[in-house]
């Protein structure tokens, strides 16, 4: 039995089934568990923030279910490497332009929504395979030349105010963070669990961080 | 830049993997778990599993059987067969399914899209509009369950699925299934021209060359079942996906 410290907590927000997440951290060689109880995340040496659809939907879970002092407390006073994914990224930002809420504010930014140019045959919600461009060296993409693809499905993303905070970049119609970051604080837009083995290698190189 | 999904459908049919031509004559190809986990291996872009027979037998998915098809996926999985509620569709989420594809029911009634994208988001449900062709002439759109006509035209029905909030539409071309001789070019172009949302095309591909076609009819993603399945002129069962370089390559605009 592995202790919690050195498990992933998940935070079982009611915005998305956690089961991919879950099993791609053990394919990555990581243990990870879906925690019902806000007080038991204190246990656990890394967080995932996993959810998809609406903003305010997923930062009201957060707060009513009295999950934002412990993930408070996790990213900002024990200071454990945290992974947000797709919506979960997005709530580190600020705001969002999706909704009202106050997001968690780690990383300085705002979420923002994919304008096409009238006319324009891009298609909103940005969803399928994409490529990115890593941008400085981080814990979790390797600054590779080959080519990293991954599967997105989101209608806004994230502008971070500091740009050194842009891990890396894609592209759909305009340059957009694929992957965001500022010290313990990791963000991804795309679905590490559903990009085969280039998720795979993001995942591991999460679990491996040493905490 | 997006890429086109090229994606494999999986027919579901007494608990065994099957391949039709015409929706009718279903062979059987093996065991389901197994061809997921080939697939999986091969790292395709999606894929997509239809349980032809719950809609038509009024029974629920499988759900046992689904978790496992989840279990094995590290990419998108769609499922389509029997889902009537939004409840079934909550459930399948629940499983690790990402998009639910519905025609059935929906074309009873199409609140039910509504119900789901609301709930879910529209990137999760996918109305599934099967087209085929008339004896009179003209193209109809057909509901499987019932082997019968819908009285509403193809392109209505698509229509009213998109503003019910569907968020990708899988256009099959009925005359075109299992027979891997080429796809209805002129039927997708219509259909990717009428709506904003993803089309996927289905039915009739045989080629790479007809991939390269959908796509180029406006086709956000192909979709095949034999051509993924079946190999050579006496159709022998061999499960295989072109290589991704293969893919870029063949869609990759000149």
């Amino acid at each position: 039995m592995t202790e919690p410290k050195a498990r992933i907590g998940i935070p079982a927000l009611p915005c998305g089934n956690f089961s991919s997440v879950v099993k791609i951290v053990e394919k990555a060689g990581g243990r990870a568990d879906i925690v019902q109880d806000p007080g038991a995340l204190a246990q656990y040496g890394k967080v995932i923030v996993a959810g998809v659809g609406a903003f305010d939907h997923g930062m009201d879970a957060i707060r009513d279910l009295g999950w934002l002092g412990p993930l408070n407390e996790a990213a900002q006073v024990r200071k454990v490497p945290i992974l947000g994914i797709c919506l979960g990224m997005q709530m580190l930002c600020e705001d969002s332009e999706e909704g009202t809420r106050p997001g968690l504010g780690w990383i300085r930014g705002h979420v923002r929504r994919f304008r096409p140019e009238p006319g324009s045959a891009l298609k909103v919600p940005h969803m399928g395979w994409n490529t990115i461009t890593v941008r400085r060296p981080n814990p979790i993409l390797e600054a590779t030349a080959s080519e990293q693809r991954f599967y997105f499905v989101h209608s806004f993303h994230a502008v971070c105010t500091d740009p050194s905070d842009v891990i890396a970049v894609s592209h759909h119609g305009i340059e957009f963070s694929a992957a965001i970051g500022r010290g313990n604080v990791l963000g991804a837009q795309f679905h590490p669990e559903k990009s085969h083995r280039f998720g795979l290698a993001l995942m591991r190189r999460f679990v491996e961080i040493p905490c | 830049m997006l890429k086109h999904r090229v994606i494999p459908c999986l027919l579901l049919h007494q608990g065994g993997l099957v391949k039709t031509q015409r929706f009718a004559k279903p062979v059987y190809v093996g065991d389901p778990i197994n061809a997921i986990r080939i697939f999986n291996d091969k790292e395709v872009d999606e894929l997509m599993v239809l349980d032809i027979d719950a809609s038509r037998e009024g029974r629920e998915p499988d759900y046992a059987l689904i978790e496992q098809f989840a279990g094995e996926c590290f990419m998108p999985l769609c499922y389509g067969g029997g889902v009537r509620h939004v409840e079934q569709a909550r459930r399948l989420f629940g499983l690790g399914v990402e998009k639910v594809c519905l025609q059935t029911a929906a074309i009873e009634d199409m609140n039910l899209i509504r119900a789901i994208a609301d709930r879910f988001g529209s990137q999760s449900v996918l109305f599934s509009l099967d087209v085929k062709r008339s004896w009179l002439g003209g193209n109809k759109a057909w509901v499987a369950s019932r082997r019968a006509p819908d009285r509403r035209s193809w392109q209505e029905l698509l229509r009213i699925a998109v503003d019910s909030g569907a968020g990708e539409i899988v256009l099959n071309a009925v005359d075109r299934d299992g027979t891997m001789k080429g796809i209805d070019e002129g039927l997708i172009r219509e259909a990717c021209a009428l709506v904003g949302v993803p089309v996927v095309a289905v039915g009739g591909v045989g080629s790479l060359e007809d991939i390269r076609r959908a796509v180029e009819a406006g086709a956000s993603a192909v979709s095949a079942g034999a051509f993924f399945v079946f190999h050579g002129p006496h159709r022998a069962v061999l499960i295989t996906y072109p290589r991704y370089e293969d893919l870029e390559r063949l869609l990759a605009k000149p």
